[in-house]
């Protein structure tokens, strides 16, 4: 069908660009019947007025260029598009449409038919569409044009031989300096004023007090010298400085816009559902949901609150909100919960409390939530600082009293050559170059960090936390095993002849692992919640759960169906979670990295006994925890002064993963849906995670190591300075040299980190 | 030697007007997405190329 939308419009060239590209269309009729009503529209757009619509629109889908050429080649496949722009980093596309003929849910459906299905959730509706915040793109560049202006004005006195017309014009260049280098230290500088006011009013000798205390200093005396004509001032060295920091910052500042750490239920809940108004149906927004109203939920929707199964048959699968991986089937009067996803056709619910009450939506008023982890980080480059700054400052004093005793009229030559040295930029550069490098070489190994300080939290890590469904075991693929009698080539395919006509998950797993043919099928029924029934080549075959085929044999906490041909009880085929490969190594070096390892699930105790033969002896097992649980149980062994790193996937570790010190989230599919958190790592690369905390540790080395390296650096700078013979040529030389010098260190050393963890 | 004001003029109004470009171009967005117009533009050709085709 894609193709013949696209052929029509002579797009066919598409497939010769990427034969693979796109998702397969899975369109559910009625799905997007809520983009008919305004009230919802309106919240989902950017621009409208008479004529025109403007829609920004989030397509998960879209992965390569081929995405780019057909999503923006839209106005040749329907007429009333007339622009459409793709951005490919944050996966989304600005469409332009005409109103008067053609609708946002048109919109939406011609998208899904070309496989670009947009995804729409509640979040959409509440934040709108925000503008990355370039101040500080901008004060970089404030930093810049001044350090290179005014390097280029200072230049000349640098070699200063009293040359007759470069006196003429020393001053006149002088005064340039100074005004290029107000805007420097009034704007480009004005966060590390802040952060050390902040600081200092908390009591905290952080990194920026020294920093802001030299650039006052440098730009003061440099300002004085100027205007009283008695030296050229250190404006070069000043501007540099600033320059030289914030490319640190912007450097540190690697974000992955087409991923969000920030995702709670907002992202995972529809905008809107149908709701039963006299046997009418009508889409109407989650916030307008009140007690009491009658919903249609559709198969494959999710449950948005708690509610009552009126009609239908319910097989809700709660996987996303408890980790159980098998449906639950529901009977009439029986109380659903929101988030479970109907997978059983329609149903009909009467809603018992709004969406802010529900039992899943409560879990977010929780505290872990508020919680900004960043603010409770101490960083490495704070804890050094503040025995650095309190060194500098008795030095300062020293020198002072040194000078006072000698030569009264240097002091405050020397005290501002100190503060000026002591600045500390080569020893602020260290940790964001080392931490935004390790950031982009995670990256490439699929692996994406939130921000750098997840990096320090990840280095400090003493327990590591798993969750079992989904982060341990495959998402997707179950093993099947087949127990009992064995069958016989034929009776496999009376099996497999009878599970074709079942849209069950568990039929249509044991269905693929089935490699025999199919027979036709005569009275063949699907019992709801028990099993399969029907005749082939006369024989009765049942397939279903214990109870339906009479089995008094029944194993506790274990998923199987059972067989039974003509009467007879053959066997049955269990369902076991298959578990990533290789998470046995992962354990043993996590255990021989000294972390203690604890599995956190919210399944049954069915695979106790495997888990225990592949983890360390030493290793906690936690079965049958609710979401509310598993937070607790975080914040219990942080309470023993643990750090917790937190593993899992689904909504249900959601607040575990809030709770814990890093919350890594495994994705099966990067571009899909994460909780929020703070790394997501694809699923392919959790056979690395051992060696992501041992790359963390390595950067502290190299953070400590580059630490005393710009130490040396500043003793350097404080001879001079001490002595009282800091000309502005010295400042000049020395502060880009042990800047530089720094970075290239850092860089080459992690890129060490690289090669030695491929 | 009057003239180094004037050049010396020049230059700081060129600098500028540079750095304001940049500025405008920050703000109105051109360092949103890096990638997806360098794409567009291979694009651009090849839709031209298949018309001419389809036309003989």
């Amino acid at each position: 069908m894609v193709y013949e939308i696209l052929n029509q419009s002579e797009l066919s060239a598409y497939y010769t660009i990427d034969k693979k590209a796109g998702k397969r269309p899975e369109i559910i009729a009625g799905k997007y019947d809520y983009l008919d009503s305004d009230k919802i529209t309106e919240t989902l757009l950017e621009f409208t007025d008479d004529d025109l619509q403007i829609v920004n629109l989030y397509i998960p889908h879209i992965h390569c260029s081929s995405c780019i050429w057909v999503l923006e080649n839209l106005s040749k496949l329907n007429a009333n598009v007339m622009a459409s722009q793709v951005n490919f980093p944050k996966k989304t596309v600005r469409i332009t449409y005409k109103k008067q003929q053609f609708s946002l849910k048109e919109l939406v459906v011609l998208l899904s038919s070309i496989g670009y299905e947009p995804y729409i959730s509640l979040d959409n509706s509440e934040v709108k569409y925000n503008h990355k915040d370039h101040t500080l793109l901008i004060k970089l560049a404030v930093a810049g044009f001044a350090f290179g202006n005014i390097m280029f004005l200072s230049f000349p006195e640098y070699f200063e031989v009293s040359e007759h017309w470069l006196n003429q014009y020393k001053s006149f260049f002088r005064y340039i300096m100074l005004v290029f280098s107000v805007p420097v230290i009034l704007y480009a500088a004005q966060d590390y004023f802040v952060s050390a006011y902040k600081g200092l009013k908390n009591k905290i000798l952080n990194i920026d007090v020294p920093i802001a205390l030299g650039m006052l200093v440098l730009f003061l005396r440099s300002a004085y010298e100027i205007i009283t004509h008695t030296g050229q001032g250190f404006l070069d060295s000043l501007s540099g400085l600033v320059f030289f920091l914030l490319l640190g910052k912007f450097f540190q500042q690697k974000t992955y816009s087409f991923l969000s750490f920030e995702r709670d239920y907002k992202s995972y809940f529809p905008i809107a559902v149908t709701r039963l108004i006299a046997g009418k149906e009508e889409g109407v927004a989650i916030h307008e949901i009140k007690k009491g109203n009658v919903l249609l939920i559709r198969n494959e929707e999710l449950i948005p609150v708690d509610c009552l199964l009126l009609k239908g048959n319910a097989n809700i699968d709660y996987s996303f909100v408890t980790g159980e991986s098998d449906p639950v089937t529901k009977k009439i009067k029986d109380k659903l919960f929101a988030g479970g996803k109907q997978t059983a056709g329609v149903i009909e619910v009467e809603v018992l409390k709004s969406m802010s009450q529900s039992y899943l939506t409560q879990l977010w008023s929780n505290d872990a939530f508020q919680i900004n982890k960043q603010d409770k980080l101490e960083t490495i480059t704070n804890k050094v600082s503040q025995y650095f700054t309190v060194v500098i400052l008795s030095i300062t004093f020293l020198t002072a009293v040194y000078w006072y005793f000698t030569d009264v009229s240097k002091i405050v030559n020397a005290v501002t050559a100190v503060l000026i040295v002591a600045c500390p930029c080569a020893f602020a550069l260290s940790a964001p170059f080392t931490l935004g490098n390790v950031i982009r070489i995670l990256g490439k190994q699929k692996m994406y960090l939130k921000n750098t300080g997840v990096i320090e939290s990840l280095s400090k890590i003493t327990t590591v936390v798993f969750d079992k469904t989904g982060t341990l075991t495959q998402s997707q693929k179950s093993e099947i095993v087949y127990e009992g009698k064995q069958l016989s080539a034929q009776q496999m395919s009376y099996v497999k002849s009878i599970l074709r006509g079942s849209n069950h998950p568990l039929s249509r797993i044991i269905y693929d692992t089935l490699n025999v043919p199919v027979f036709s099928v005569t009275h063949f029924e699907e019992k709801v919640g028990s099993g399969l029934l029907g005749e082939v080549r006369n024989e009765t075959v049942k397939l279903g759960s214990a109870s339906f085929v009479n089995t008094t044999t029944v194993i506790k906490n274990e998923t199987a169906v059972y067989v039974q041909i003509s009467g007879l009880n053959f066997g049955k085929f269990v369902v076991k979670n298959k578990y990533r490969i290789g998470i046995k190594k992962v354990f043993d070096s996590l255990y021989r990295q000294g972390c203690d390892i604890v599995i956190l699930s919210g399944d049954n105790e069915g695979e106790k006994s495997y888990l225990q033969s592949i983890t360390p002896s030493n290793t906690q097992l936690v079965f049958k925890k609710k979401p509310a649980e598993k937070l607790e149980f975080i914040k219990a062994l942080q309470q023993k002064g643990k750090k917790v790193l937190m593993v899992g996937d689904g909504l249900n570790d959601a607040g575990a993963l809030a709770q814990s010190n890093v919350g890594i989230a495994i994705a099966e599919n990067v571009n899909v849906f994460s909780p929020a958190c703070d790394a997501i790592i694809d699923a392919s690369t959790f056979v690395y995670l051992p060696n992501l905390l041992k790359i963390t540790k390595q950067s502290n080395v190299i953070i400590i190591s580059s630490f005393i390296f710009s130490f040396l650096y500043n003793i350097i700078g404080l001879y001079f300075a001490i002595t009282g013979n800091l000309s502005p040529i010295i400042a000049a030389i020395l502060m880009p040299i042990s800047s530089i010098s720094i970075v290239v260190f850092v860089t080459i050393a992690t890129s060490f980190l690289k090669f030695s963890n491929k | 030697m009057g003239v180094i004001y004037i050049l010396i003029a020049v230059s700081i109004f060129v600098a500028v007007s540079f750095f304001i470009a940049f500025v405008y171009a920050v703000k109105t967005g051109q360092f949103e997405d890096s990638y997806t117009p360098s794409v567009r533009m291979l694009f651009e050709d090849e839709i031209v190329i298949k018309k001419t085709k389809t036309n003989k």
